[in-house]
């Protein structure tokens, strides 16, 4: 037994260009799923091993990475993957979103604007917007094809008709280009609106059920909705208690045991980036009661 | 008060100090052996290395090793390993005809060419806990025979003789291999086998009882099980012949399967197929079991049962993907779950509100839920 050594991103080569080729053919077809022969990674199918492949497949010696998982650099598992990356590439790592390449990400889009010198790399792990209404995917891949969502309109009046709002909250489904209705990856519906005329490339990876999708930069994207229940974005009604920051998608802290909490940014380096240019905390009488 | 939180990366460092330490355990116990592993714990060995699909004992030992004992995750470490690893190509087809035979039964004959080998089997056992293994006893060595010559036909094949039962499947050119394509559906019964001989045997173990229990029964019979040693060859294009690379231990399942004929075709006996690395009677059986429920649609037979649907079978019998999916939920999801909460308070406020308008008070409402 020999100690294995591992190529440039751990992948091998002629796998990175399996990859890639399902990678160019889903930019071709906006928000189509492409299945692609997803490898088994050193790391858990359902934690990242889409993301990572798509990673692994268009990181370049130059590139600078950035991992978020909740919009955090610093949760468990985004440190495990830039960890990863570290390792097998050697490329640099940064939590700055403005300084980085390629920013992979679980559940979050970052705040700050994107440019169109990176790429956006989403972790999936149901890639298939109709799933929870119809299991089989012989049968969602011909709704696909023949462009057939009324399934997922019936689904979203019915939620209208019974809460008198559409009850997702994550993962909210969008259309992309007019044609492919695509799940955004669980992301807060909060960040749907951040996915449409991006002018980074945006890609998605799901390891597990093997598919790759992608939105092309400057491509329209719109959340399904209605005319009379237009598609509304949610955020908590406060602002961050750390920078004040009044646009930013907010975590909830428990702060004790009686049920104190505060808000504070979901993207860390988004509401460091502000204190670091003197934003300071908001005071605190402005604090939500705790039974609210 | 609450501060944006670093240090993730230590705190990994040190869960990982922390499981090396606890997976060495008690420094006054002698630290388990590979060679101990392999031969001691030999059928965990030969799991691991069929669900990895790689047939290295050193490496599965290795990855029960450091596994702990968990058979899933060394599962997985095998098959991570496997992935890196360059194709040249596959094999030849093995002919388990030609077995070395440590094991051979029929439950359909009495007795048969090359007659019933029962070989190391726990069956007849009585499952009464042993305590002269609790030390190093000694065990006499087994007693041995002169190898009997008799070549032993499969019984599938000896029923194929006299029309009973349906021909083997013919090889259709280059078989599929799911690690290399992903599966799409309907998949050949080349990449279902695949997929049921990586699965799960938990998993084909309660699909093929379910069978046995009437969810899709297919009144099997145990045409025959064998174990033992089979030859692997590979063509080498540059010698223009077929090369021996080694042999591979085999435990190989034909079950028989009642068939009652439709408008075109006669009554006759059907075959499922089960096979593992190593010896694996209830997983190669359950498989066979699982492989005949699956030909269900195929043989005109009423389906609708959970192991007669090969998208639900094999979307979900790999044990590598099922875990990872059902134990990331251990990782963060409090963007979500502030995106549940906040569209939960809304939907309770305009609850209440509407209650409120009705006259109920709020507390009876809240006493309601909770009965």
């Amino acid at each position: 037994m020999t100690a294995p050594v591992y190529n440039f991103a751990y992948l091998d080569e002629q796998t990175k260009r399996m990859i890639r080729r399902a990678i160019l053919k889903a930019i071709a077809i906006p928000g189509y799923q492409v299945p692609f022969a997803s490898r088994e990674m050193p790391m858990p199918y359902g934690w990242g091993t889409g993301g990572v492949q798509v990673t692994a497949a268009i990181l370049g010696p130059q590139d600078v990475l950035k991992v978020i998982d909740q919009g955090s650099d610093d949760t468990t598992n985004a440190v495990s993957i830039r960890k990863f990356f570290t390792r097998t590439a050697g490329v640099r790592t940064t939590t700055a979103t403005l300084e980085a390449t390629v920013i992979q990400t679980r559940h979050r889009v970052p705040e700050a604007a994107l440019s169109a010198d990176q790429v956006l790399v989403y972790q999936v792990p149901i890639p298939e917007p109709l799933r929870f209404l119809e299991p089989r995917e012989t049968e969602t891949r011909r709704m696909h094809a023949l462009s057939e969502y009324g399934l997922m309109h019936v689904k979203l009046y019915e939620d209208i008709a019974r809460h008198g709002h559409i009850a997702t909250a994550y993962a909210y489904p969008v259309q992309v280009a007019s044609r492919y209705v695509m799940d955004p990856s669980p992301i807060p519906k909060f960040d749907n609106p951040k996915l449409s005329n991006c002018p980074a490339l945006q890609l998605f990876g799901a390891g597990r059920e093997k598919r790759i999708y992608a939105i092309p930069p400057y491509t329209r994207v719109t959340s399904l909705d209605f005319d009379d229940h237009p598609f509304e974005p949610y955020r908590h009604d406060a602002s961050c208690e750390l920078c004040a920051a009044t646009d930013s998608y907010l975590d909830e802290v428990i702060t004790d045991d009686q049920g104190n909490r505060m808000f504070v940014c979901s993207d860390t380096d988004y509401c460091e980036h502000r204190r670091a240019l003197g934003h300071g905390p908001i005071a605190a009488t402005q604090k939500e009661p705790a039974d609210g | 008060m609450y501060v944006a939180v670093k240090g993730g990366e230590r705190a990994i460092d040190n869960a990982h100090a922390l499981l090396a330490d606890r997976r060495r355990g008690d420094r006054d116990v002698p630290a388990i052996s590979l060679d101990q592993i392999d031969h001691q714990l030999a059928l965990g060995v030969d799991r691991v290395m069929c669900e990895g699909s790689l047939y290295d004992r050193e490496l599965a030992a290795l990855a029960i090793k450091q596994a702990r004992g968990d058979m899933i995750e060394a599962i997985f470490l095998l098959r991570a390993y496997r992935t890196t690893l360059p194709r040249f190509g596959a094999s030849e087809s093995i002919n388990t005809g030609a077995m070395d035979i440590r094991r051979r039964i029929s439950a359909t004959f009495k007795d048969l060419p090359g007659g019933q080998v029962l070989g190391p089997t726990f069956d007849y056992t009585h499952r009464l806990l042993d305590h002269t293994l609790t030390s190093d006893s000694d065990i006499a060595p087994a007693a041995t025979a002169p190898a009997d010559q008799a070549t032993f036909r499969s019984v599938a094949d000896l029923l194929a003789g006299s029309g009973l039962i349906e021909g083997q499947a013919e090889a259709s050119g280059e078989v599929g291999d799911l690690t290399r394509e992903p599966l799409s559906f309907p998949a050949g019964r080349d990449l279902r086998l695949q997929n049921l001989a990586r699965g799960d045997e938990g998993f084909l173990l309660a699909l093929a009882y379910s069978t046995q229990r009437g969810f899709g029964r297919n009144h099997p019979f145990a045409g025959e099980i064998r174990y033992g040693e089979v030859e692997v060859e590979f063509f080498a294009e540059d010698a223009g012949f077929a090369v021996p690379l080694g042999a591979i231990a085999l435990t190989e399942c034909q079950m028989v399967n009642q068939f009652t004929g439709s408008a075109t075709q006669a009554p006759r006996f059907t075959r499922g197929y089960g096979i593992s690395f190593g010896q694996n009677e209830r997983k190669s059986m359950a498989m066979a079991l699982v492989d005949r429920a699956l030909r269900a649609k195929e043989l005109g037979e009423e389906t609708g049962s959970p192991a007669q649907d090969e998208e639900f079978v094999l979307s979900h019998s790999d044990n590598v993907q099922a875990t990872g999916f059902v134990e990331h939920l251990k990782l963060p999801h409090y963007v979500d779950f502030q995106a549940e909460l906040g569209l939960l308070r809304k939907l309770q406020a305009e609850f209440f509100e509407r209650q409120a308008q009705s006259g109920t008070p709020k507390e009876a409402i809240m006493q309601d839920a909770a009965e």
